[in-house]
Order: C-alpha cells, then sequence, then structure tokens
C-alpha cells in the first residue's frame, strides 16, 4: 500500500490529469462551438463543423463529468467549497453544459432556419460561456477565495459573483477563451470540408497569438502583480485531512514552486513551444497542428497547477483555511481505491475513445450535409 | 458556529426533489428502451430482415431524444450536492463521492462515447460490430444505474464506514460492504427493472397506436411483441425485487417501514396490512383503516412470530439514541481539545453509531449538550416521515406494480395468439397506459427518499444539516433558473417526442423502405 503522502501527490496529479483531459478533449467541442457563427457562413456549413463534433462530444464531456466526481471522490472540500462558493460561476457553467446535449440533438429534429439558428446560438453561447468561466474561475484561485471554516469544517463564503470578476481573473478567462478556440480551429482545420478548414487555419493562427501574448501577460502579472500564498513551517504531508492544522503565510511568490522544483518549468516552455508550433504545422501538416495544440492546452493548465502547488483553493479571507494537497483529501482507502479503479478502467476508456474515433475518422465535407439532408 | 437557515433547507431540498423527479422522468425510459433496441438488433443480425434494423432506427430516434434530456438534466445532479449541499459533501464525499466517480469511469464513460457511433456508425461498421455498440451501450446505462444505486443505498444504509473527529466526517472502513451493500442489490434490480417496464410499455403503447389507425401494422406488431415479452419479464421482475426491497427496508429502516404502513403501535406477530385508511399525523391514528390479517408481517418479517414496531415505539428508541448521541457528541468536542483523551475516545466509540441523533438537535438548540427534554421529545418526533404521503404513494406504486403484470400477460398472450390487433379496447387500454410506469417510478423515488427523512444519510447526518452556506437569493434564483429552463425543454421533448411518434416510420420513410434511405442520418 502506498503512503498517504505518495497517494495525495499522485491524485493531485491525476485531478491535473482529468482537467486538462477535459480541457483537450472537450476543449475542441467547444472551441468549434465557439466558432460556430464565426466559422460557418450558412446552415450547411454550420452543419459540417457540427457534424465533425456530434458523434463524440458527449463522450468527451464526460472527461468534465469525471474530473467532478473524481474530485468529489478524492478531494471531497475542494468540491465542496468551489461550487457552493461560486455559486453563480457554477450555474452558469451548468446551464450550458444543460443546453448542450439538447442543442446536439434537437438542432436537426426540425427542419426550419430559425430553429437551427436558434440552437446555433444557444450552442455559440454556451461554448464561449464555458471556455471563459473557466478561465475565470482558475484564476481566481491564485487570488485567493473568500472562505473560511468553523470548527465543525462547515465553510462560509462571504463574496458574491461579481467579486469574482477581477481584472487578473478576467485575462486568465481570454486566455482560455483564446486557447480553446484556437484549440477548436485546429480540429476544424483537419476535420472541416476544405473550404472551411483554410478560415479555420487562419482563425488557429491569429488566436494563437492572442493567447501567447496574454500567456506571457498573465505570467508577468503573476509574478509582480499577484501575492503568493506559503504554507509555514514543514509541510504535514502525511497529517490528517483537517485544514485548520496549518499556517499560510501571504506575500511571497507564486513562482516559488518553479524555484523548488525547476523542472516544473518545462510546463510553461511546452505551452509557449507549442503554441509556435501552432504557428509552424497548421495549414500544413493538420493532425500535427491538432497536437501541437493539445500540447499546448496541457501546458498551460499544468503551469497554473504547478504554480500553486500545493495548494488547490487559496483562501483570502482566512490563509489557514486554504484548501492544500496535504489537508483536502478523502482518506487513505478512499484514495488508494479510487486509483486501482482508474488505473484498471481509465486505459479501458482510452482504447474504446481511440477505437470511436478511428471508425469515425476523415473529414466532413458539405457534399456529405447536402446528401443527408434528403433524408426526410 | 453558523446557524442554519430552515429557508435554504426547505429550498435546497425542494430544487433537489424537483431537479430529481425531472431526471427520473428520463433515466428510466433510456435504461428500458436501450435494451428493447438491443434484443431488435439482435434479431435482425440473427434473421437479416431489415425490418427489425429499421425497427432499431425508428425507436433509436425517439431514444434519442430521451437520452439527450437524461445527459442534460444528469448534469444537474452531479453539480447539485456540490452546489448547495456542500456540508454533505464534505461529510460524507470521502464514502458517497466514490462509487459516482466509477460511474464516471466504468459506464457513462462507455454510453456516452457509444452514444454517436450507436446513431451514425451503421454505414461504418459490420453488422456484429454494430450491434456490439447497441449491447455495450446498453450495459453502460444499467451499469451507471448500479453504481447510482450503490451511493444511494449507503444513504438508506450507510454501512462500511465510521465518523472520524479528527476530520468531522465520515470515512470508508470497508469499501466492499459499501459495494456488497444488501440494499444496494436490491434497489438496483428494483429500479432497473422498473426502468424496463417503462421502456417496454413506451413501445407497447405507441405501436398499440399504429394499430388502431392501421399504420405501420407489420412493424407494430413486432414491436408489440417484443415489448410484451420484455414487459412481462420486467414487470414479474420489478414486483418481486420490490417486494425483497420491502424486506430490506423493514430490517434497515424501521421507522420507513412503519410510516409506509402507517403502523402507529407494534401490533401483536404477525401484523396486519392496512389496505386502506386515512392516516392523520397529529392524532397518530390511521382513520377508517381497512385491514388485512397476518399479511403485513409476513412480508416484513417472513415469519409468523417476529414483531415490526411501530412508531411511537421507534420515537422512544430515537429519544434513547438522542440520549447516546449526546454523548458521543461531548466526546467529540474533548477530542477536539485534546485528541489523546482516552476516556473520550473511548465515549465516542461506544456511541458514535448515535452520534447523528444528537445533530438532530441542532435544528433546535445550537450545542445538543444544552438540549431540554422537550428539545429530545421534538428532536425524536422530528424523526417521523410524512405517513400519509409514503401510505399512498407506496399503495398506488403497488397496484401500478399489478397492474403492469395483468397487462404485459395479456398482451404476451395475445402476441402468442397473433390476435394483438383483434380487440381496440385491449390497444385503446395498452395506449393509456402509457403515464402509468411514470407515475409509479415517481413515487417510488418519493418512497425511498421521502420516506428517509429527516436523514440525508440514515441515522447519521440530518438533511437540514446538509446544506451550503448560500443565501435564499441564491437558490431562489438558480430555482426559478432551473424552473424555467426545464419547463421550455420538458415543452421541447414533449413537442419532438409526439412530432415523431405520430410521424411514425411511414412517415419518416424509415419503413417501409423508401428510396432515400436514413442510415445516414443523425441522432
Amino acid at each position: 500500500m502506498l503512503d498517504y503522502a505518495t497517494l495525495r501527490v499522485i491524485w493531485w496529479a491525476l485531478l491535473g490529469t482529468l482537467l486538462i483531459g477535459f480541457a483537450i478533449m472537450d476543449g475542441f467541442d467547444f472551441g468549434v462551438a465557439g466558432l460556430l457563427k464565426g466559422l460557418g457562413r450558412d446552415n450547411e456549413e454550420r452543419q459540417v463543423l457540427l457534424e465533425g463534433i456530434e458523434p463524440t462530444w458527449e463522450g468527451n464531456q464526460v472527461w468534465f463529468i469525471l474530473a467532478g466526481g473524481a474530485t468529489f471522490a478524492a478531494w471531497p472540500m475542494l468540491y465542496a467549497v468551489s461550487f457552493s462558493g461560486m455559486y453563480f460561476a457554477i450555474a452558469l457553467v451548468l446551464l450550458a453544459l444543460i443546453l448542450r446535449p439538447v442543442g446536439f440533438n434537437f438542432r436537426g429534429k426540425i427542419h426550419d432556419p430559425r430553429w437551427a439558428s436558434l440552437w446555433d446560438w444557444v450552442l455559440t453561447g454556451s461554448g464561449l460561456a464555458v471556455m471563459l468561466l473557466a478561465g475565470v474561475a482558475f484564476g481566481n484561485l491564485f487570488l485567493g477565495l473568500p472562505f473560511r471554516f468553523d470548527d465543525d469544517l462547515r465553510m462560509s463564503w462571504h463574496g458574491g459573483f461579481l467579486d469574482l470578476l477581477h481584472p487578473f481573473a478576467l485575462l486568465c478567462g481570454l486566455i482560455s477563451l483564446a486557447m480553446l478556440l484556437a484549440h477548436g480551429a485546429c480540429f476544424a482545420a483537419f476535420k472541416a470540408d476544405h473550404a472551411i478548414a483554410a478560415r479555420a487555419v487562419a482563425i488557429a493562427r491569429w488566436t494563437t497569438l492572442v493567447f501567447a501574448a496574454l500567456y506571457v501577460l498573465a505570467g508577468l502579472w503573476l509574478a509582480w502583480g499577484v501575492p503568493g500564498y506559503a504554507v509555514v513551517g514543514p509541510a504535514a504531508t502525511e497529517g490528517v485531512s483537517n485544514p485548520l492544522f496549518k499556517q499560510v503565510a501571504v506575500g511571497g511568490s507564486w513562482f516559488a514552486s518553479y524555484l523548488q522544483y525547476p523542472w516544473f518549468w518545462t510546463a510553461p516552455l511546452l505551452a509557449l513551444a507549442a503554441a509556435v508550433g501552432v504557428q509552424v504545422l497548421v495549414g500544413r501538416r493538420n493532425m500535427a497542428g491538432f497536437l501541437a495544440s493539445s500540447v499546448m492546452v496541457g501546458g498551460t493548465i499544468a503551469s497554473a497547477g504547478f504554480a500553486l502547488f500545493p495548494f488547490l483553493l487559496p483562501s483570502s479571507l482566512d490563509p489557514h483555511s486554504s484548501l492544500t494537497v496535504w489537508d483536502a483529501s478523502s482518506s487513505r482507502g478512499t484514495l488508494q481505491l479510487m486509483l486501482v479503479a482508474t488505473a484498471v478502467l481509465l486505459p479501458v476508456v482510452i482504447l474504446y475513445t481511440g477505437w470511436v474515433y478511428r471508425v469515425m475518422r476523415g473529414r466532413v465535407t458539405l457534399e456529405q450535409v447536402r446528401k443527408a439532408h434528403g433524408g426526410y | 458556529m453558523i446557524l442554519i437557515d430552515t429557508d435554504v433547507v426547505t429550498l435546497s431540498r425542494l430544487q433537489f426533489a424537483l431537479t430529481a423527479l425531472y431526471h427520473f422522468l428520463f433515466v428510466p425510459l433510456t435504461l428500458g428502451l436501450v435494451w428493447m433496441l438491443a434484443i431488435m438488433e439482435s434479431v435482425y443480425v440473427m434473421t437479416g430482415r431489415e425490418v427489425w434494423k429499421r425497427m432499431v432506427q425508428f425507436w433509436g430516434v425517439l431514444f434519442g431524444i430521451n437520452f439527450a434530456m437524461g445527459v442534460a438534466t444528469g448534469v444537474t445532479m452531479e453539480f447539485q450536492f456540490g452546489m448547495n449541499w456542500a456540508y454533505y459533501s464534505h461529510y460524507v464525499g470521502d464514502i458517497f463521492g466514490a462509487p459516482l466517480a466509477i460511474e464516471g469511469l466504468m459506464a457513462f464513460f462507455l454510453e456516452a462515447t457509444l452514444i454517436g457511433v450507436f446513431f451514425v456508425g451503421w454505414d461504418r461498421l459490420s453488422r456484429i460490430k454494430h450491434l456490439l455498440v447497441t449491447w455495450f451501450l446498453a450495459l453502460g446505462t444499467s451499469l451507471s444505474a448500479l453504481w447510482i444505486l450503490v451511493a444511494n443505498a449507503w444513504m438508506q444504509h450507510p454501512v462500511g464506514s465510521a465518523f472520524n473527529p479528527a476530520t468531522m466526517r465520515m470515512e470508508v472502513t470497508s469499501f466492499s460492504e459499501v459495494l456488497f451493500n444488501t440494499v444496494a442489490q436490491e434497489k438496483f434490480v428494483h429500479t432497473v427493472s422498473a426502468g424496463y417496464v417503462l421502456g417496454a410499455m413506451f413501445v407497447l403503447s405507441i405501436s398499440a397506436w399504429y394499430l388502431l389507425r392501421g399504420r405501420n401494422v407489420d412493424f407494430a406488431k413486432r414491436s408489440m411483441t417484443v415489448a410484451a415479452s420484455f414487459g412481462l419479464a420486467a414487470a414479474l421482475s420489478v414486483v418481486v425485487l420490490g417486494d425483497e426491497s420491502g424486506y430490506g427496508v423493514s430490517l434497515n429502516q424501521k421507522m420507513k417501514m412503519a410510516a409506509i404502513e402507517a403502523m402507529w403501535e407494534t401490533e401483536p406477530a404477525p401484523a396486519p396490512f392496512t389496505v386502506f385508511g386515512l392516516p392523520d399525523l397529529e392524532q397518530r391514528t390511521t382513520h377508517y383503516a381497512l385491514k388485512i390479517p397476518w399479511v403485513m408481517g409476513l412480508i416484513g418479517t417472513r415469519s409468523l412470530d417476529q414483531t415490526m414496531p411501530g412508531i411511537n415505539e421507534l420515537v422512544d428508541d430515537a429519544k434513547g439514541r438522542i440520549g447516546n448521541g449526546i454523548q458521543a457528541y461531548d466526546a467529540m468536542l474533548m477530542l477536539r481539545q485534546n485528541k489523546d483523551d482516552a476516556q473520550a475516545k473511548a465515549t465516542l466509540a461506544a456511541h458514535d453509531k448515535d452520534l447523528g441523533y444528537a445533530l438532530l438537535l441542532k435544528k433546535y438548540v445550537d450545542d445538543p449538550r444544552r438540549a431540554t427534554p422537550a428539545d429530545i421529545q421534538q428532536a425524536a418526533d422530528s424523526t417521523i416521515p410524512n405517513v400519509p404521503v409514503l401510505f399512498w404513494s407506496f399503495r398506488i406504486m403497488v397496484a401500478c406494480g399489478f397492474y403492469f403484470i395483468a397487462l404485459f400477460a395479456l398482451s404476451f398472450w395475445k402476441a402468442s395468439k397473433r390476435t394483438l390487433d383483434s380487440q381496440r379496447w385491449y390497444l385503446r387500454l395498452a395506449l393509456w397506459s402509457l403515464p402509468l410506469p411514470w407515475i409509479a417510478i415517481e413515487l417510488g423515488w418519493i418512497v425511498a427518499e421521502y420516506g428517509r427523512q429527516p436523514w440525508a444519510i440514515e441515522g447519521v447526518l440530518p438533511t437540514a444539516l446538509g446544506v451550503s452556506a448560500v443565501s435564499t437569493g441564491q437558490i431562489l434564483t438558480s430555482l426559478g433558473g432551473f424552473v424555467l429552463f426545464y419547463t421550455a425543454l420538458a415543452v421541447v421533448d414533449a413537442v419532438l417526442m409526439l412530432k415523431f411518434a405520430r410521424k411514425g416510420p411511414d412517415g419518416l420513410g424509415i419503413w417501409p423502405p423508401a428510396t432515400t434511405v436514413l442510415s445516414s442520418d443523425r441522432p
């Protein structure tokens, strides 16, 4: 049996893996949905874009559901505090997620341009909202969130939705938006009809540039403008999961963990290198371009997670209520069991997901869409 | 110490009940219909007859609409624990979260990944491969129900776990006990069977409508034959395993059982079964009770000599457990001061099973140790669920169950005699029975969940303590949003379902085969 500290680090890495899996797999669905109105010029073109993601988006979204479920199981306090605290932000994301399955399914069920257009707007809006809010939420982690625990570990929250819209958090929202639009465009570049793909390439190029510029800007802002959090004294890595047993100092640097573990630098460097890779590859070797944008997405999220380490959810109101990797996990038994379940089941998931993508491979052409329209 | 706002509790419960009942309109149909698709497609692959493939495609269109609604409303359930039930999530996430996460890994991933290929893969896959996709899709949906019900069963009968004062929460002591919880197995089979009944009724009713109109006759008769056989097996299973589930409740949730029976006093064994009556919560009696001797004792204890405790006796038991719980609570606070206090540890170990009963007092007094005898009486009385609602929900559900057996047995007999379309009254009966499985299923949810009140986790965590530190304004806003969006979605869902059911296989060009082929059509 693995020791408690190791299990916690593994589950921290797995949480990151699931979030990155979500951002890569469902991110391009959101990106394509967000580009639906801009990239698809008429109903048929939008149909092409949607058919590119329709057979697989539902499975992709399970990455998010699973990230939520795994957080509930492995980091119950993180789940409880973030979902109840960022109440309206989460409610908006939820609303967007509710509208997606019905949007995809219902759009083609009535042949009326107004009906299709309604659902196009719904899918575009929900895509943009989730991409933006996910980034805003991540940005707020660095600023700290206004919560504290009482002795029964009942959480209270002292802030509203508008407090989440700090300029730094909004910048993170824009990074997320640019990154996933670029990712979606890279997907469209190899999945959609050539006519649409050519335009997608152009969008992929400039959104990647915007992403890279904003990402560097956020890094500089984080280094000089956002105070970091640090646990005082040696971390009780094997301690009980009760956040009230530690002291936290505010005012250091969020780059402290990068100084402590220099290999963390690989994440931001990979993200930027991949952004260059997207510029070079997209339009020439589109599959490789999509892989590059996937690395860009993964590197970006990992770089944020690394900077926060060992924090999961810092508290601005009462820093010693902050949740860290060492004091917000489930019991050792649950972490162990969930690790076994994940180790057995996740590879199976990846296998059959790969099979489905192989079955559905190939571009979706305008011609196909026109032909299928005669169906009824 | 943060006082709990009772309005927040009420609104959170209302939101949970509404969204769960709504979600549960779609999930059981998915559970049942997908197996009908799997059976039909198996016949297609075995016989090679095109009509069976077209049956899968037609019922698949309706399945797809319903599936989307099930997925959309299911996301709400996962979010809601964190949003509105934060303390619950903290207090039991160590145990409750695991089956939810495994559900995602083992089941939801499978069904969500395969659903797209199911619809668009007809031309891309061999017959056998597509059949496998359908079977795994069906397997995925039922596995999904399994893990959700493992989680739910733990709420009804919290085994394999213990309170940890250092982390202020319940933690797993034996995951195999949680997994092999007998309540989980009974609930799983009962619930999926109920879904199978609904799926069969759905096909039976809509097919009967075609026969009444003289449309799609061949297509509808085949569909009805599948529905009749599958439905009969499912209806028998739902009643037999419902009885098993009832036996489980009488062992593990005595108060819920007594409330369902409106059994105020402990009756001499074997207890009678009250067929009819008007339970009165105020006076704790049942007016106009019509009782059949022996039956309840036989169902509930499967013996002639064991008594089943009545509500009043159980309230007295609760009073004793509240007393023990206060000792556990006191010990817990002492351990917070000094975690090595040996005496407090021993006290907590002796009474930690009753700690939840002390938490019932938090509704009336901030510190349970200062509770007056009146507070304790009030807390003990609060363990009585809403007897009249449970009494009637249960009876209507059971009556529906027996009706399903009769209807599907009749359908099965007519299908084997090849006289399905010979009598219009039968077809009308089949058509108008369509809402009944939904009614029975929703009432079943009410019996199980409303019947567990005041507990979120039976005997461990009172529902009122599980809420988040959110304001009534926040919940009202999200509740309003849900009512608005769910109503809009319900209208769209109903319009689309009716549209496609009315169009039918003939109107959609699915059967008889038209010149243009639907196989490339999307979900």
